[in-house]
């Protein structure tokens, strides 16, 4: 352990992870030499997983405000307006470096971080997703990888007690030495009862509240803001450990004291602990903070300033309080066994204080610290388009059944049932729709049949071929999720996660993938009201796929026209909603059956996605849909395969004439699609509205049977289909692959 | 009939329990908290699923040696009719309310899916509104759900006709297949599944229903 007064070497500013621009810039600020609390407390508050300094110019272009938007981007989470006097809060926040070193604590403290920054606000959590992303499935890493954090979202989120109810699981090379975890958490709160950061009046009690002050996970967020190299092994200090057992506690004691309108302000301690949330609470709202870390609950004893100032222990909070309500307030803690401590007062000389053992071992200007930290307008470099592939450059398979059962049941497209009978998807008994279809449904507690839908959703082969599209689709495919089960997108959070942003290449899909998120969010009316940016995910100079997750949230006013993917009858009519497809440049299927990754990705068109799904949405509200689908990964073969094996039973399906491309009709991704079923006596006024609607309509064939038959095509039993695609994801784990 | 659910630090379905008893029954149940020593009158206790101290030491265990256990092991013995559901059903067992103990699932992994349950007896206030025999559905959300009890321990069971519910596609490696069992007087059932969690069509099913129902028109 260093003393205060240690000197500030060049070697001790860059292990910091601060340039010797950004060390200058704190000499100017402060016009002497940084205490070593002070350069701690500057490395927390000035690295790019706090700062955003690298991100801050691009994300103020995206759209942030609607109708229904209470809450963008800028506090703890987003908050929507859902009617009734209610409201959704929402985001979605990367663990990724943590979840490499450890996979069990990473992820776990990653839901535990996403699920207080909603309970933060005054929500109680109602809904948590998770996009992961491993390696290659022949990775040696991956498995324990897997294993690891499908374990520790687990272990949290079932002992918090929240449902778990879908996400994204997705393996690929680029991330052997960097694997993505991405947690996101609704919850559901009085629209005129929200909580803010923003702490107001002067001389007012800074409160400590949870669980105790230990050494882990010291540097944690200077730690994610850097790239990995061999040496990762010995970061694993600064890994915190979770304790959902505390958080639940946590949550229901700040609902109780909320209730009681002693809270001002409230911030949790998440990453860079207190030295964040402090800044945070104190520069919004234009004030000083002092604090004595003598008063702070501690778990070890002889803990320096530095160590206190920025350990990210968890299951943490911190609070301004009404003085004459403090006895109120300590009472609900103490009865829930929880940390109460009174830790220093507001000040309005807009100072930033720390006061250990009597000294002052920090002393800074809030404000620099905080709102205005530094900011870059980093170089970048946009890659030149692809080509578009042409389907006629695509080998057709020889065999149509083989290569869509090897489809079905390849590590990105098979059942994920192995992770999510791992997640309690049920507790709370409003989950509408289980894990596994386009969207999860959860009903609004205290309504009969108003209803939220939640997807998770990015393709991040279609980000690293072109960084707008791909942007655009990652916005478009979460709106026709939600849109496929009959909800209405109402805004979005965003979770992108790229590579080194010093690197110009890095950069310019960074700025592609936000100018095509963008756009397809004003296209759509679909805002985005929190984010999350993940930067250096880097290993050994490899970069990810740049991998924009986007997390969106509908809104159903009537769950008993909700839809969902499997077929239901016999006798059902099955139409394409969309144009036919024709576009395999990056589809699953020319990587999965001819092992290239090439071409151009679809091109969505935002003005026909729009008409395509406010279509869909309209026709499934009208109660005229029996089931419906989005075509994504895979294409129609992989959409109607989905289908059949969600109902058991099978389809009847012959392509319409004149069809030159059979492999491109049937495995091509093109974007704005559906596949729907209705009952015969409907299908005219499907076809009808469609019409009027100008989008285009496919009769396809009828459900039934034990097959799903493509006449002249393919003929494949619904159980074979089912066998492949359940089969790979528990074989894998088994280590028998 | 009145009815209480008792929360400890960690439980995690009170909201889904309280819930389920007020959607079937009309009335909404007392919710005590651990610390209360003074349990009220009532015709039903029901301690609901979660992770009561976050299940560390052992499930249920911390939980088993709390005061208020005591107050509900008075109300048992006067016949009062005790349910204890998943970490409720721990926690029982852990207080000697019930025989057996709840370890690991022979998988190593928590679960959550839907399983299927045979109603082996239709002699208690919990199962009298099934048909005996009768095949049911219930999800499960346990880690902690693998039944174990001695030989002699089990004997007893099946001859006091004391198993209440089997599963039909053993999915923790329980003894016999043991879902949830009885006490000697028979008004105190411990089960691992969540009958709550199926109570109406939103659940995509209501077979949890007549256990409720059973338990409120008694």
């Amino acid at each position: 352990m260093l003393p205060n007064d240690t000197p500030i070497t060049p070697e001790l500013v860059a292990s910091h992870g601060l340039k010797p621009d950004e060390y200058q810039r704190i000499l100017d600020l402060i016009g002497r030499t940084p205490t070593l609390t002070e350069l701690g407390i500057f490395s927390a508050m000035w690295n790019e997983h706090c700062s955003y300094k690298s991100s801050k110019k691009w994300l103020r272009t995206l759209p942030t405000t609607g109708p229904r938007v209470i809450c963008g981007p800028g506090e703890n989470a987003g908050v929507v307006d859902i009617d009734d006097g209610e409201a959704i809060v929402f985001k979605m926040e990367s663990h990724n470096h943590p979840s490499f070193i450890e996979p069990y604590q990473g992820a776990a403290t990653g839901v535990g971080g996403i699920l207080r920054d909603v309970f933060t606000m005054g929500a109680r959590p109602i809904a948590a997703m998770n996009a992961l992303r491993f390696g290659a499935a022949d990775h040696p890493k991956t498995r324990h990888l897997v294993s690891g954090v499908v374990s520790g979202v687990g272990g949290y989120g079932n002992s918090f007690g929240v449902p778990t109810v879908g996400g994204e699981v997705n393996f690929h090379p680029r991330y052997n030495g960097n694997i993505l975890v991405n947690a996101f958490a609704a919850g559901l709160a009085r629209a005129d009862r929200i909580f803010y950061s923003k702490a107001e009046g002067v001389g007012l009690p800074v409160v400590y509240l949870g669980s105790k002050t230990g050494r882990d996970g010291v540097g944690g967020a200077t730690m994610a803001s850097a790239e990995f190299d061999e040496s990762i092994e010995e970061k694993r200090p600064t890994v915190q450990v979770g304790d959902p057992f505390s958080e639940k506690l946590l949550l229901e004691a700040c609902l109780e004291l909320m209730a009681t309108g002693a809270v001002i302000a409230i911030q949790d301690m998440g990453a860079a602990g207190l030295t964040c949330s402090a800044v945070e609470m104190g520069a919004k709202g234009d004030l000083g903070i002092e604090l004595d870390l003598d008063k702070v609950p501690c778990r070890e004893e002889g803990m320096s300033a530095y160590e206190m100032m920025l350990s990210e222990s968890q299951e943490r909070m911190l609070m301004v309080l009404r003085p004459e309500q403090e006895a109120e307030a300590e009472a609900i803690f103490r009865k829930f066994g929880l940390d109460f401590a009174i830790v220093g007062y507001t000040t309005d000389d807009l100072r930033f204080r720390i006061l250990r053992h009597g000294d002052v071992v920090a002393d800074l200007p809030i404000k620099d610290l905080g709102d205005q930290a530094p900011e870059y307008d980093r170089p970048f470099a946009r890659k030149p388009p692809l080509a578009k592939l042409a389907a006629e450059d695509v080998a057709e398979p020889n065999d149509y059944a083989a290569a869509l059962l090897k489809i079905v049941g390849s590590p990105d497209m098979a059942s994920r049932r192995w992770v999510w009978e791992q997640y309690d998807h049920l507790i709370q008994g409003n989950t509408a729709q289980r894990p596994g279809g386009d969207a999860a449904v959860v009903r609004v507690e205290g309504h009969e049949k108003k209803a939220l839908a939640f997807s998770l959703d990015v393709s991040p082969r279609y980000c690293e071929a072109d960084p707008f599209e791909g942007g655009k689709q990652a916005i478009a495919e979460c709106w026709r999720n939600l849109t496929a089960v009959g909800a209405e997108p109402l805004a979005a959070t965003d979770n992108l996660n790229f590579g080194n942003p010093e690197k110009p290449e890095i950069m310019g899909q960074f700025v592609g993938a936000i100018e095509g998120i963008g756009a397809a969010c004003r296209a759509l009316d679909f805002p985005i009201v929190s984010g999350n940016v993940s930067l250096y995910n880097e290993t050994s100079g490899v970069g990810i796929l740049p991998t924009p997750a986007i997390g969106g949230v509908g809104l159903l006013p009537d769950l008993s026209v909700m839809a969902t993917v499997a077929f239901k009858q016999a006798g059902d009519v099955v139409l394409l909603i969309g144009e036919a497809g024709t576009h395999l440049g990056q589809s699953i299927y020319l990587r999965e059956i001819l092992g290239r990754e090439e071409g151009a990705p679809p091109p969505v068109d935002l003005t026909t996605e729009r008409r395509a799904g406010d279509l869909v949405r309209g026709l499934i509200r009208g109660g005229e849909v029996t089931a419906c689908h989005d075509v994504s990964d895979g294409g129609l073969a992989a959409t109607l395969a989905e289908m059949a094996m969600a109902g058991g039973i099978g389809a009847a399906i012959r392509l319409p004439e004149g069809i030159a491309a059979k492999h491109a009709y049937l495995f091509g991704e093109d974007q704005a699609r559906y596949v729907m079923t209705a009952r015969p006596d409907g299908v005219t006024a499907i076809e009808a509205a469609a019409a009027a609607a100008g989008v285009a309509v496919t009769r396809l064939g009828t459900v039934g049977g034990t097959d799903l038959a493509i006449a002249d095509i393919a003929a494949i039993s619904v159980a074979k289909l089912t066998e492949a695609h359940e089969n790979w994801f528990p074989a894998f784990m088994a280590g028998e692959l | 009939m009145k009815s209480a659910v008792v929360v400890f630090p960690g439980s995690n379905r009170e909201r889904d329990m309280v819930a389920a008893l007020e959607k079937v029954g009309g009335h909404r149940p007392a919710v005590v908290w651990h610390g209360d020593h003074d349990l009220p009158k009532v015709d039903l206790i029901v301690i609901p699923g979660g992770f009561s101290y976050g299940d560390y030491l052992r499930s249920g265990a911390i939980a088993a040696r709390e005061p208020i256990m005591d107050a509900i092991r008075r109300e048992a013995e006067r016949g009062v009719a005790v349910l204890g559901v998943c970490n409720g059903f721990q926690i029982l067992c852990e207080a000697g309310l019930l025989p057996g103990v709840l370890m690991r699932n022979a998988g190593l992994k928590f679960i959550c899916k839907e399983v299927k349950l045979r109603v082996e007896t239709t002699d208690s206030a919990f199962t009298a509104r099934y048909d005996k025999g009768a095949v049911i559905r219930s999800p499960v959300a346990h880690g902690d759900g693998n039944y174990r009890a001695d030989d002699e321990t089990l004997a007893r069971l099946k001859g006091e006709d004391r198993i209440a519910f089997r599963y039909v596609g053993n999915p923790n490696g329980s003894i016999d297949d043991i879902a949830g069992i009885l006490s000697e007087k028979r008004n105190v059932l411990g089960m691992m599944p969540h009958p709550e969690n199926l109570i109406e069509p939103l659940n995509g099913g209501l077979d949890g229903r007549p256990l409720f129902e059973s338990l409120l028109a008694a």
